[in-house]
């Protein structure tokens, strides 16, 4: 596969660990805020490659681990309450825990809950079925939330008027700079989300180089992607520098996607979100603007995207803290026992895309 | 959060592109992307093009990579 | 009785049922033991020592690139037997037919399922029918079991294996699921991959007769890594396989990153998984790409001292980790 095999080449991973050993000198504690980026390391093994003087610390990335148990709970009451409506979800979520059910059990128990890989089935589903709701249940950062905008821009055009969507979409450098002023974490540098910013622009992380003095790489995915972005970190700390640099060069630019991001700008304007182990960040999360108000489920079914300042009181589930990078799964009570991706007590651990889960399935090796 | 893998862009029709990378083929909405031509590889994501890529830039990173493979040798 | 749909009187045991085994099942499954039709089939004691299975096939949707459900239950029943080290001789079939199946759609399963047996040498003496109303059954449901005849000599099982056994399997992994997935409308992407559905008999009376085999399995749902897993809790030991060595079709190598899945977790139909002895470990695999069910076998890795009941994966960086059982449905994902 063109430009996927190249960057999985084994004699170029072998060297760039080699590389990386030559700054021995370098303690350094990386953040990485995506998922994908969580489960590209756990995959590839890259944490048990590295030597002990870097610490990489997977960050609050996981849509669905930070999407908060109110607004889960809110879709499943939803379909409680509704089974002739369709909910469509991206198969992330179906798992998820609420306070009491998930998605998965609700389908079992009659609710029309299908799994869709992209926005436009569920707005294909509503054409198909015009007497029937179509709810879609809309997560992701920035970069699904422009194909979210993309979608109900096409059903103003098509004049569909049976599909809603639940807005959940989260903003990256909100939650960034409000990790940096929680302080409870001492972050060195930053992995930055390659497909976020391919629409962002890298731009968008200058405050936190300027203001903060981190470091940051945007990177992609395959793991000679990240062995190198780390690398380039580890160049910066080294040499007393704190600047943006791309290592996605080949999809990533200053800018970013112009023209996505005005599509999102049309359909979606900021609010303020509650995040799960984080609390509300203000203007980090997206909300669907009046000119669109007939595709928002919020206002077509009275249902309410929790934005409420609640943080989760504390107690035995430490997925707070493991979003948080404050500690690893391994540090967490609960976690292999009795937290299991079969038994999962919190986000962290349902999603594959969950550091524990990631944890649980490819760090325990060793 | 992004799941998203580069396809070679093999038909256009308006808004809609058909793509494909290892033999599948891939109906895709490209209305998030400008300028694209048969022949472009794209990165896709939920069923979108969200990026072009640029193949220049792809090949100054693969050879400043295997910079580091002789360096090593 | 050529054309119609089922309805509920085909089951009910009157006029319609006796047309519809004599005109479907009857027509195709032909042989002395099935045509005198009475409650039970009697045959002569095959041999010493007997293995008996049985699997029930749900399988949605009924027809799929490959196959159908109809021959995915004989290769099914034929492999949990040949795995054993037995040849296959007998089977029973009994059918789940939801009211409105057409009948044509049934006679096709059915043909297909009398074509499997006689390639494999295997007869279907005895069966059943029932028809159920709209919505209590998916299409059609088969259910069967299976005797086979295990010759003198062979002795294979979980408890044979060792630290040091190879670990082979017979070619690619996960065509069967994404066959499907197409199929059920899960994924529209345009792919051409088939069912790897077949019998495997022929493929382990080969490398059985090399008198290296410990032990062998069919990977079916859950994939490769969970059969794998049930050979580690079988045999008390640890199995390592290195990533790279596991054979993947492109096509299905496509679908899993667009989509965010694991080959090595989808399902297969038509492979095996066999550990051989260390010595023996290239014959084994020698015997097995002579067949053409076993052109693309591989070594994938062995059998190890630590880890009781765990499958370590060796990455393509030499970093391990644990792979578990499938737990719980594979889902297209954007994250």
């Amino acid at each position: 596969m063109k430009y996927i095999d190249e960057f999985r080449d084994k004699k170029s991973i072998l060297s760039l660990l080699e590389e990386i050993k030559k700054f021995s000198s370098v303690e350094a504690s990386i953040m990485e805020i995506c998922g994908t980026h969580t489960h590209s390391v756990s995959k590839y093994g890259i944490r048990g490659a590295l030597s002990k003087n870097i610490r990489l610390i997977s960050g609050p990335g996981c849509p669905v681990c930070v999407t908060h148990q109110a607004d889960i709970d809110a879709i499943i009451d939803f379909s409680r309450n509704d089974k002739t409506a369709v909910i469509a979800t991206f198969g992330d979520m179906i798992r998820v825990p609420g306070t009491f059910s998930t998605l998965e059990s609700e389908r079992a128990l009659g609710s029309d809950i299908r799994v869709v890989y992209s926005p436009l089935a569920a707005l294909d589903i509503a054409k198909e079925n015009p007497s029937k709701k179509v709810l879609f249940y809309s997560v992701g950062f920035e970069t699904t939330a422009p194909t979210v905008a993309a979608s109900i821009i096409e059903a103003k055009a098509r004049n569909i008027k049976n599909f809603t969507v639940f807005s959940l979409h989260k903003l990256t450098p909100p939650a960034m700079k409000a990790i940096l002023d929680s302080g409870d974490v001492l972050v060195d540098g930053f992995i930055c989300p390659g497909h976020v910013t391919a629409i962002i622009g890298a731009s968008a992380y200058e405050f936190i180089a300027r203001d903060y003095g981190s470091p940051c790489v945007v990177s992609g995915f395959e793991p000679v992607d990240v062995l190198y972005s780390i690398y380039m970190l580890l160049r910066q700390l080294y040499l007393g520098e704190a600047k943006i640099e791309i290592e996605y060069e080949r999809v990533v630019s200053m800018d970013g996607n112009k023209k996505a991001k005005e599509i999102m700008a049309a359909v979606f304007e900021p609010r303020g979100s509650a995040w799960r182990g984080l609390g509300l960040i203000p203007g980090s999360g997206l909300k669907i603007r009046p000119a669109f108000a007939e595709f928002d489920a919020e206002q077509a079914f009275g249902i309410k995207a929790a934005d409420s300042s609640y943080v989760e009181k504390p107690g035995a589930c430490a997925c707070a803290d493991v979003l948080k990078g404050r500690i690893t799964p391994f540090e967490c009570l609960l976690f292999a026992n009795p937290c299991t991706p079969e038994k999962p007590m919190g986000p962290c651990m349902v999603s594959s895309e969950g550091t524990c889960a990631a944890y649980y399935k490819y760090e325990r090796a060793s | 959060m992004c799941l998203g893998i580069p396809c070679k862009v093999i038909e256009i029709d308006g808004d809609s592109a058909v793509v494909a990378t290892a033999n599948v083929k891939n109906k895709i909405n490209i209305s998030l992307v400008d300028n694209l031509c048969i022949g472009n590889y794209v990165i896709v994501h939920a069923g979108f093009a969200i990026e072009k890529i640029d193949e220049a830039i792809a090949k100054e990173t693969l050879e400043m990579i295997s910079g580091f493979i002789k360096d090593a040798q | 009785m050529k054309s119609g749909t089922i309805l509920l009187s085909h089951g009910a045991g009157g006029k319609l049922s006796h047309r519809l085994i004599q005109d479907v099942f009857l027509k195709a499954f032909k042989n002395p033991f099935l045509e005198p039709l009475n409650d039970q089939a009697v045959f002569p004691s095959p041999g010493k020592r007997l293995a008996f299975t049985t699997d029930s096939y749900v399988v949605s949707p009924i027809f799929f690139p490959g196959g159908d459900i109809g021959k995915l239950s004989v290769c099914g029943t034929i492999n949990d037997l040949a795995v054993g080290g037995a040849t296959p001789l007998y089977m029973s079939a009994s059918f789940i037919i939801e009211e409105g199946l057409e009948l044509e759609e049934l006679a096709k399963v059915v043909e297909s399922m009398a074509k499997t047996a006689l390639m494999a040498g295997v007869q279907i003496v005895t069966g059943d029918t029932k028809v159920v109303e709209k919505g209590k059954a998916d299409r059609l449901f088969i259910n069967t079991a299976g005797v086979g005849v295990i010759p003198d000599g062979v002795d294979v099982g979980p408890s044979f294996m060792e630290p040091g056994d190879a670990v082979i399997i017979s070619g690619t992994v996960g065509d069967h699921g994404v066959s499907v997935m197409r199929e059920r409308g899960m994924i529209t992407l345009d792919v051409d991959v088939e069912s790897d559905c077949a019998p495997l008999h022929e493929l382990a009376s080969a490398v059985v007769s090399t008198g290296f085999v410990k032990a062998m399995r069919d990977p079916t749902r859950g994939g490769l890594i969970t059969t794998l897993n049930e050979l580690a809790l079988s045999s008390g030991h640890g199995i390592l396989v290195k990533e790279e060595n596991i054979p993947v079709k492109e096509e299905v190598r496509g679908v899993c990153e667009i989509l965010g899945f694991d080959p090595m977790y989808l399902a297969n139909e038509g492979k095996m998984i066999c550990i051989a002895g260390k010595d023996g470990a290239k014959d084994v695999l020698k015997a097995m790409r002579k067949n053409p069910l076993g052109k693309d076998a591989e070594i994938i890795g062995e059998v190890i001292g630590e880890r009781s009941g765990k499958v370590l994966l060796e990455t393509s960086l030499g970093t391990r980790r644990i792979m578990e059982m499938l737990s719980g449905e594979q889902l297209p994902r954007i994250c």
